[in-house]
């Protein structure tokens, strides 16, 4: 084939960061909108951006404020246009009550979050404790945003494309989960041309009232039991999203004694492990949730049936784990492994982790001369 | 320490060197910082500092001060509360452009408003050096940065324009002008009332070397011959540094701590 060169490498696959190639999928995703502020280790994303836009006749701005940008995409879902912005932790909590008010006001649009350690200042590494803010609804009042957690370049570019159709098809704000490691490594990434999927016409956009009853854009009910019927609505659409847009990565689940649950940077390292442990006799499975919320509960609870344990991995001090623990519903034990502050957990300190967690020395024979093998 | 040296006192000097880059301006603004505590003998003891986020908000921590380091932008607010609680300390926020005048535009807006009494230095380089250079409130029409790269659409902030209709106290000086920079921070720690100190200082790696200076002394020679001070001057044209004190034609009678 013409478009692939020897070893099947496609000449249309690029060498991009995570952070560029999501700012590349959401420009061919037809994202036109484009508001940011710079912060490590996103830069990339707004700097691409910030040359790229012009190109395709968008609007860039790099605003005064995380604020002002969720605000300025407030401002372009309105009026009907695909919108974006980004960003990592300490300015994603500054977005938290435009994000509140877009899910409020049934906005679609898309926010990268490419975390870093926290709490506070925290540094610039990466990190996954942003997954209670992003999963259960950083900001106030009973709202869901779909959350897509990426763990490569290609990834990325694929799961921002399909960010902007969720967003659509839904009218809901969808968050892009990443970290520093997944936005700043640099892979090859090809850009798929999607079919163009049905989505609905955005009736409800300030278009001009001319001829048609006035478009209104809020989330405000101030009548009595108008509110209730609104939240009645939003958490149908949830269950609706629940029901058909949970995703997930699974790795030998049918033959392994033990899983590994986590995702993005973490999942990557836990491929590893589960890679070598394929060779030896005690088996360790993976399921890596590609959607955060909803959450792929339904499988986490089928393996828990026949596994002995569950190791939970994340870069934080334990979140994920709470939604892995309501799945498995006390079938199995759910056990937790973390590091925090930029740290990085590696494949010797998960397999460490098994041999402490499995009853017996089953799993320390092998594992022991598993993790031996570099 | 002799007369020239005294000014360590007000450093960390187990902490040197700085994180900042050979040839950034930083280091000049700090320094002068301290000769002015030096020269009006500030007590350890009843001064503090309040740094926002940014490579000119790494300054608190080289301070052998007590200090706070707040949320990018918060600087001043966080400013106000620690002043609020202890009236009798000498409140000292140091950050950038970006800090003080982007994200945190608002909050100056209003302390300029309420005239807190705390004194505000601003290392104004025309960028966001610690992100990478990208465009900052102050960067000038036309300039390329990272995030312009077909040069700034948009026009800089006026600062002083802030300070007109106010009783408080405002500056604007450059890190060539030494002497100058020291009298604009001393009379803004004298002054009784919420005062500001735009000193232009250079960042040659995320911003100079984009704009084509070999190095940082070109840049502090442009300030040499671009700027002309004319202090106590009812506005300051675009190439003018200097001190502008409304205080007296408003004749709003600042806080008073006294
Ligand atoms: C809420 C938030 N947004 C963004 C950042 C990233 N950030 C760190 S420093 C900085 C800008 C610094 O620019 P400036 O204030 O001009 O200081 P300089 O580094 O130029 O001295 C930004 C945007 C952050 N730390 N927190
Ligand atoms: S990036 Fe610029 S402002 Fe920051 S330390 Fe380097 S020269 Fe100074």
């Amino acid at each position: 084939m013409k478009d692939r060169l020897p070893g099947g490498i496609s000449i249309m696959k690029q060498l991009l960061t995570g952070n560029e190639a999501a700012a590349e999928a959401a420009i061919q995703a037809g994202c036109r909108y484009y508001y940011g502020y710079p912060i490590t280790p996103q830069n990339e994303l707004i700097n691409y951006m910030s040359t790229r836009m012009p190109e395709v006749g968008g609007a860039f701005i790099q605003a005064e404020s995380e604020i002002a940008a969720i605000s300025m995409v407030h401002g372009s879902a309105a009026a009907g246009g695909r919108a974006m912005t980004s960003s990592s932790s300490p300015g994603i909590s500054l977005k938290q009550e435009g994000i509140s008010y877009l899910a409020g006001s049934e906005l679609p649009c898309v926010i990268v979050n490419i975390q870093r350690g926290g709490p506070g200042l925290g540094d610039i590494s990466a990190s996954q404790a942003d997954y209670f803010q992003a999963v259960k609804g950083g900001g106030h009042g009973d709202y869901h945003t779909i959350v897509l957690a990426p763990c490569s370049v290609q990834e990325m570019a694929d799961l921002v494309y399909d960010a902007f159709d969720l967003a659509d098809k839904y009218r809901n704000p969808v968050i892009i989960l990443g970290d520093a490691q997944v936005g700043q490594l640099m892979e090859p990434v090809e850009f798929h041309k999607k079919p163009k999927k049905n989505l609905p016409a955005k009736s409800w956009a300030l278009t001009g009232a001319e001829g048609r009853k006035k478009n209104v854009i809020k989330s405000f009910y101030p009548v009595k039991g108008q509110l209730e019927e609104f939240n009645a609505h939003l958490q149908r659409k949830y269950r609706t999203i629940e029901e058909h847009e949970v995703r997930y990565e699974a790795i030998n689940i049918h033959k392994a004694d033990v899983i590994l649950v986590a995702y993005g940077t973490s999942a990557r390292i836990c491929k590893e492990v589960v890679k070598k442990s394929q060779q030896y006799k005690f088996k360790v499975g993976m399921v890596r949730p590609v959607t955060l919320w909803p959450f792929p509960k339904e499988i986490i609870r089928k393996v828990s049936e026949r596994v002995e344990c569950i190791l939970t991995v994340e870069m934080s001090a334990g979140q994920m784990v709470e939604d892995v623990k309501l799945a498995v519903e006390g079938r199995c034990p759910v056990h937790f492994y973390g590091r925090t502050g930029g740290g990085v957990p590696t494949s010797l300190e998960i397999i460490r982790k098994i041999v402490e967690i499995v009853p017996d020395n089953r799993a320390a024979n092998t594992l022991l001369q598993l993790a031996a093998v570099k | 320490m002799n007369k020239d040296t005294n000014f360590k006192r007000y450093l960390k000097l187990d902490l040197l060197p700085t994180p900042w880059c050979p040839g950034c301006g930083n280091g000049i603004v700090l320094k002068t910082i301290c000769q002015a505590f030096d020269e009006l003998n500030l007590p350890k003891n009843g001064t503090v500092v309040v740094s926002g986020i940014g490579c000119a908000g790494r300054s608190a921590g080289y301070f052998d001060l007590d200090s706070v380091h707040t949320a990018h932008g918060r600087a001043i607010p966080v400013a106000e509360g620690i002043k609020y609680a202890n009236d009798a300390l000498n409140v000292v926020v140091i950050s950038g452009d970006g800090d003080l005048l982007g994200i945190g535009g608002n909050h100056l807006l209003h302390a300029i408003r309420r005239n807190t009494n705390i004194t505000v230095i601003c290392y104004a380089n025309e960028i966001y050096g610690m992100t990478g250079g990208q465009v900052s409130p102050t960067t000038p029409h036309g300039t390329k940065t990272l995030t312009t790269p077909n040069g700034n659409q948009d026009q800089p902030a006026d600062v002083q324009s802030l300070f007109k209709h106010h009783n408080c106290y405002y500056a604007r000086t450059t890190a060539y002008h030494l002497n100058h920079m020291k009298k604009c921070i001393m009379e803004a720690l004298e002054f009784k009332g919420f005062s500001f100190v735009e000193a232009r200082t250079m960042c040659i790696v995320n911003n100079g070397r984009r704009l084509g200076y070999k190095n940082s002394n070109e840049m502090l020679l442009h300030y040499k011959e671009f700027y002309k001070v004319n202090d106590y001057a009812e506005e300051l044209a675009q190439n003018e540094i200097g001190i502008i004190k409304s205080v007296v034609e408003t004749g709003f009678k600042p806080v008073s701590t006294d």
